[in-house]
C-alpha cells in the first residue's frame, strides 16, 4: 500500500524500521541561484538496500546523488551516513564509490591501474593491492583484460571496470549515476542484472540514478520517484506500479489511459463523459469532487461487441499496435480514450480490427483515482 | 539529536586538502597576473596622466597628443596600412585555406608547412628581404618605377608575408568545420555551385573571416619590427612609442601613445571575441564532416594559386638567406659566411643568439608550467565568487596588449624607484616574465581546450577514492594533455625567440636578445649581418618546430595504445 510522500519514511515495514538506516537524507534542499533544484527531500536507506532515484531529466535526482557524494553539497538540510553527519564533508573524507554515466575511466591507465587507483597508502601495501585488483577483476569477469587500456574495451567492459574501481576500496555506499545509459539495449539489460547480483553478493548499500523505469523496476529494492525537485513516491517496484501515490507517478511509470471524471453518489462511483463507472478508490472522496482517473492497459478487459457483459462500455477500435508479446488496442469509448493490452492470439476472436465495434470493461478495483486539484 | 544537529551545526562546507590546494593555486595565479600584468598596465595608465615632474596632469598629455599633427598622422598611418594589409591578406588566405580544406590538391602537408614559415621568423626578416629586393640598392628596384619601398609600400608588403599564416590558420578552422549535410541538402535542392558557395560556404565561414580580418589588423597595428626596419620616414604608432621613450625619453607621452595603440588592439580583441562566440553558437555537435571530392575545374586553379603563394613565401625567406651570404650587396655577390661572424658587428656576437635561446627556453619551461596550472585551476578549481571569472578575463587580456605597450608598462612599473621588485630590472628574469605574459593568452586557450576535452568527473572519481587532486593531476591530467603542453612550450619558445616589440625596452647590456641585435645591426647599416642573425633565429625556431613534430610523433606512438 502506497503512502503519501511525506509519510513514506515512517511507513517502512516494521522489520526494516528496527534496523538503523544506513543513509539518511533529512530535509535536504539545493538551490542554484534562484532555481530550486531540490525541495526539502527526506529519505532513508537501509543497510544493504538497492535504492533507485527515478524521474525525468531535471527532476533533481542527479543533484541529490551529487549531494550524497559531497560533490555538490546541499544548501539546506542534513545527510547522515552510518550515523555520521556527512553533509559538508568533502568527498575524500566520505565512504563511497561512484560510477559515472561516462565512467570517467582514466584513458592513459590500464585496467589494472584504473582499478588500483585508490589502493594507495599504508592500508594497501603493493601485494595486498595487487591481490585486491585480481579479486575485483575476477568478480567482474575481466581478468583476461587486465593489461588493456579503456579505449580497447567495449562499452560494457568499460562499465565493469568502472564498477570494479568504485568497489576497490570496499566502500560502504555505492553510487551509480545513470551507469547504463551509454550502452545499447541488449548489453544494458544483461549488465543491470549483473550489477544487481553483484550488489546482493557483496551486500553493499547502493543508490542508483536513472531515467529508465524498466531499469529501475528491474533491479531496485525500492524506487524513489522524483519530479520537479520533489519526491513523489518511495516504494517497492510493485507499490509504485500498482498503487501510484500521485497522478505524476501513475503517468510516468508504465502505460495507462487517463481521463477526467467527477465523483458521483453513492460512494464508489464516478462519472466520466456521461459514463457511470464503479471505482473502489473513489469511495472516500466527496460527492462532486473532480478527479483524474488512470487505468493500466492490462486491466482493461475487451469483449466482442455482440457479447458485451452488462455495464461494459461500447466503443470503436481506432488503432492496433502489434508489439510481439501483446497487442495494444486503442479504443474510443463514447469520448473516453482507452488503451488495452491483449494477447495477439485473442485479437481475431475479439474482432478487434481498426474501425470495428468493441466492448470494454473497466474493473472497479483497477481504476486509479486522484483528486484533480494537483 | 537530529534536531540538535540541524539547529546547531554550522552550515558551511569544510575545505578538504584538495580544495585548499586548488585555492592556494588560484591565489598564486591571481598574484602572478596581478603583479606582472595588471599592475604594470595600471602604472602605464597612471603615467599617461602625469606631468613631467610627477604632478597630476589631467588630460593635458592627451591634449598635447591630439594637437600634435605628426602624432595624429602616425595613428592614421597605422590604421590604414593595417586595413590595407587585411584587405589583401584575408582573400588570399581564404583561397589558400579553401584549397587546404575543401579541395583535393596534392602536397597539402607541404603547403601547410610552408605557410607556417613566417610564424617562425622574426617579423624583421620579410622587411630585410624587401629591402634586398626593392631597397636603394635593390635588384628589382626598377619595378617600383621611382617609388620607394621605405614607407607604406614596404610595410604593407612585409606585413602581408608576416600575417599570412595567422589568417590561413583561422580560416582553415572555419572552413573545416562545415556540415556535409548542408551541402547535400543544397545539392538536392538543385542549387548551382556558385549559389552553394554564396549561401552555404560564405555564411558558414563569415565569423572566421571577421576573426581573420581582426587578427591581421591587430598584428599590423601592434607590430614594431617591420615599420622600424622598412618604415623609413613613415611614422606609425608602434615606432612613435619607441621614439618617444628611447629617443626623446618622454615616458609620459610614450604612455599616452601606448594607450592610443591599445585602443584599436582592444577594439579588435572585443570584435574577435564576439565573432568567436557567434561561431561557437552556429556549431552543431552532430555535424557530418565534409569530405571534398576531386574536381579539376576547382582543384587546378587552386593548386596554381598555392604554388605561387608558397613560392613567394619561400622566395622571401630565400632572399633573406641569400642576402645573409653575400659579401657586399649588390656590388660583390660572392658568397661568404663572414656575415655570420657576428662579433665583427656587435660586441655580443653569437652571445645574443645563445642568450635568446636560453631566455626562450626558460620562458617555455616556466611559462608552460604556469599557463597550464593556471588554466587547470580555472577550469577545475573553485568557481564561487568573482575571482575565478576575473582571473579568466585577465588571462585573455595579453592578447589585446601590444608587446610595446607591455614592455613600456614593465619599465614604468619595475623601474619605479619605490618598487621593491626593481631589482628585476635589466635581468634575464624580467625578459622571461615579460615573454610569458606577452604570449600568455594563446597558451592559456590551448590549455583550456585540452583540459575541457577530459572527462569532467576525473577529479570526483579521484576524490571518491581518497586520492588527492594533485596526484590525479600528475597521473592523469598532465599525461593526457602532453601534446597540448608541448605545443604551448614550443609556441612560447618560438615567440620569445622572435619578438622584438616586448623586449626592446627591457634588455640590458648583459641581456640583449638576438632579435634586438637584428634591429641594432640594421640601424647601423649592416643589413647583411642583420639578415644573417634573422636567419640564425629562424634556424633555431625551425629546429624547435621540427623537435616538436618529432616529439609529438614519438608521443603519439607511445600513447597509441590508450588513445584507441
Amino acid at each position: 500500500m502506497a503512502a503519501p510522500p511525506d509519510a513514506a519514511v515512517a511507513a517502512r515495514p516494521a522489520s526494516n524500521a528496527a534496523a538503523a538506516p544506513y543513509l539518511e537524507v533529512i530535509e535536504v534542499g539545493k538551490q542554484f541561484g534562484t532555481f530550486v533544484a531540490l525541495h526539502r527531500v527526506n529519505l532513508s536507506v537501509q543497510p544493504g538496500e538497492f535504492v533507485t532515484f527515478l524521474g525525468p531529466s531535471g527532476c533533481g535526482k542527479t543533484t541529490l546523488l551529487r549531494g550524497i557524494a559531497g560533490l555538490d553539497p546541499p544548501t539546506s538540510g542534513r545527510i547522515r551516513q552510518a550515523g555520521r553527519d556527512i553533509t559538508f564533508l568533502p568527498p575524500a573524507e566520505r565512504d563511497f564509490g561512484i560510477v559515472f554515466q561516462s565512467y570517467a575511466l582514466f584513458p592513459n591507465l590500464s585496467v589494472t591501474q584504473n582499478v588500483a587507483y585508490g589502493l594507495r597508502g599504508p592500508a594497501w601495501p603493493k601485494a595486498r593491492a595487487r591481490q585486491r585488483v585480481a579479486e575485483l577483476l575476477d568478480i567482474v569477469g575481466l581478468s583476461d583484460q587486465a593489461a588493456k587500456y579503456p579505449a580497447q574495451l567495449s562499452g560494457g567492459q568499460q562499465q565493469r571496470v568502472a564498477l570494479a574501481r568504485a568497489l576497490a576500496n570496499e566502500p560502504g555506499l555505492l553510487l551509480l549515476d545513470e551507469p547504463l545509459s551509454a550502452l545499447d539495449a541488449i548489453v544494458r539489460q544483461h549488465l543491470r542484472q549483473e550489477i544487481r547480483s553483484l550488489q546482493q553478493r557483496l551486500g553493499v548499500t547502493t543508490v542508483m540514478v536513472t531515467h529508465d523505469q524498466e531499469e529501475a523496476m528491474g533491479v531496485s529494492d525500492r524506487i524513489v520517484v522524483m519530479a520537479r525537485g520533489r519526491i513523489e513516491q518511495i516504494g517497492t517496484p510493485a507499490e509504485v506500479y500498482d498503487a501510484p501515490a500521485s497522478p505524476f507517478v501513475a503517468a510516468f511509470i508504465g502505460h495507462s489511459s487517463r481521463f477526467e471524471a467527477v465523483v458521483d453518489s453513492p460512494p464508489g462511483f464516478v462519472v466520466a463523459r456521461g459514463h457511470r463507472l464503479a471505482a473502489t478508490a473513489a469511495r472516500s472522496l466527496l460527492y462532486g469532487a473532480r478527479v483524474t482517473v488512470f487505468i493500466r492497459p492490462e486491466h482493461v478487459l475487451l469483449h466482442r461487441a455482440d457479447a458485451a457483459p452488462p455495464g461494459a462500455l461500447t466503443g470503436r477500435v481506432t488503432a492496433l499496435e502489434y508489439l510481439g508479446a501483446v497487442c495494444r488496442v486503442s479504443v474510443e469509448a463514447g469520448g473516453l480514450p482507452l488503451l488495452a493490452a491483449v494477447a495477439p492470439q485473442e485479437i481475431g476472436a475479439l474482432g478487434a480490427m481498426p474501425g470495428g465495434e468493441i466492448a470494454a470493461v473497466l474493473p472497479a478495483d483497477r481504476l486509479l483515482v486522484f483528486p484533480a486539484d494537483e | 539529536m537530529s534536531d540538535g544537529a540541524l539547529a546547531g551545526a554550522p552550515m558551511r562546507p569544510r575545505l578538504s586538502a584538495d580544495q585548499k590546494a586548488m585555492r592556494a593555486s588560484l591565489a598564486l595565479a591571481v598574484a602572478f597576473l596581478a603583479l606582472f600584468l595588471v599592475m604594470p598596465l595600471a602604472a602605464l595608465f597612471l603615467r599617461a596622466f602625469e606631468t613631467a615632474d610627477g604632478g597630476f596632469a589631467g588630460l593635458a598629455n592627451f591634449r598635447t597628443y591630439a594637437t600634435t599633427p605628426a602624432l595624429l598622422a602616425a595613428a592614421w598611418n597605422s590604421l590604414w596600412t593595417a586595413a590595407l594589409t587585411a584587405v589583401i591578406v584575408v582573400p588570399l588566405a581564404f583561397a589558400y585555406a579553401y584549397a587546404l580544406t575543401r579541395s583535393c590538391i596534392p602536397f597539402k602537408a607541404a603547403f601547410r608547412a610552408v605557410m607556417m614559415l613566417p610564424l617562425l621568423a622574426p617579423s624583421l626578416l620579410p622587411a630585410l628581404a624587401m629591402i634586398y629586393l626593392f631597397g636603394n640598392q635593390g635588384m628589382l628596384r626598377w619595378m617600383l618605377g621611382g617609388g620607394s619601398i621605405y614607407g607604406p609600400m614596404g610595410i604593407v608588403a612585409s606585413q602581408v608575408f608576416y600575417c599570412f599564416p595567422a589568417a590561413v590558420i583561422i580560416l582553415s578552422v572555419a572552413l573545416s568545420s562545415a556540415d556535409a549535410r548542408l551541402y547535400e541538402a543544397a545539392a538536392a535542392l538543385k542549387a548551382s555551385r556558385l549559389r552553394i558557395f554564396h549561401t552555404v560556404t560564405l555564411p558558414g565561414s563569415r565569423y572566421g573571416l571577421v576573426s581573420a580580418f581582426v587578427v591581421v589588423f591587430t598584428l599590423v597595428v601592434t607590430d614594431f619590427g617591420i615599420p622600424k626596419v622598412i618604415g623609413g620616414q613613415f611614422p606609425v604608432l608602434a615606432t612613435d612609442v619607441y621614439k618617444q621613450v628611447v629617443g626623446l625619453q618622454d615616458f609620459n607621452m610614450g604612455a599616452v601613445v601606448g594607450i592610443v595603440l591599445l585602443v584599436p588592439a582592444v577594439g579588435a580583441f572585443l570584435l574577435d571575441r564576439w565573432a568567436t562566440r557567434q561561431r561557437a553558437a552556429t556549431f552543431s555537435g552532430r555535424a557530418v564532416p565534409l569530405r571534398p571530392e576531386p574536381r579539376p575545374a576547382r582543384d587546378r586553379p587552386l593548386l596554381v594559386l598555392c604554388l605561387v603563394v608558397a613560392l613567394l613565401l619561400l622566395g622571401i625567406v630565400g632572399v633573406a638567406a641569400w642576402g645573409s651570404l653575400i659579401r657586399f650587396w649588390p656590388y660583390n655577390l660572392a658568397l661568404t659566411l663572414d656575415n655570420y661572424d657576428f662579433g665583427r658587428f656587435d660586441s655580443a656576437g653569437w652571445g645574443s643568439l645563445w642568450f635568446s635561446v636560453r631566455m626562450a627556453a626558460l620562458a617555455a619551461v616556466i611559462g608552460t608550467a604556469i599557463v597550464f596550472l593556471v588554466a587547470y585551476v580555472l577550469e577545475r578549481g573553485p568557481q564561487e565568487g568573482a575571482l575565478p571569472a576575473l582571473t579568466r578575463f585577465a588571462a585573455t587580456v595579453p592578447l589585446a596588449v601590444p608587446g610595446l605597450v607591455l614592455g613600456l608598462a614593465y619599465i614604468l612599473f619595475f623601474n619605479h624607484p619605490a618598487n621593491p621588485l626593481g631589482v628585476l630590472y635589466g635581468t634575464t628574469a624580467i625578459l622571461v616574465v615579460n615573454s610569458i605574459v606577452h604570449f600568455y593568452t594563446v597558451g592559456h586557450l590551448t590549455a583550456v581546450t585540452a583540459i575541457r576535452q577530459l572527462d569532467p568527473e576525473f577529479e570526483s572519481v579521484g576524490a571518491s577514492m581518497r586520492v588527492p587532486v594533485w596526484i590525479t593531476f600528475g597521473r592523469v591530467t598532465v599525461p593526457m594533455c602532453l601534446p597540448a603542453i608541448l605545443e604551448i612550450a614550443i609556441y612560447l619558445f618560438v615567440n620569445a625567440m622572435t619578438t622584438v616589440s616586448a623586449v626592446i625596452f627591457l634588455y640590458g647590456p648583459e641581456t640583449k636578445p638576438a632579435s634586438v641585435a637584428v634591429v641594432h645591426m640594421d640601424e647601423a647599416g649592416q643589413a647583411s649581418a642583420a639578415a644573417a642573425m634573422a636567419m640564425a633565429i629562424l634556424g633555431v625556431t625551425v629546429s624547435a618546430k621540427l623537435a616538436q613534430l618529432a616529439l609529438g610523433a614519438l608521443l603519439g606512438r607511445l600513447t597509441q595504445r590508450w588513445r584507441g
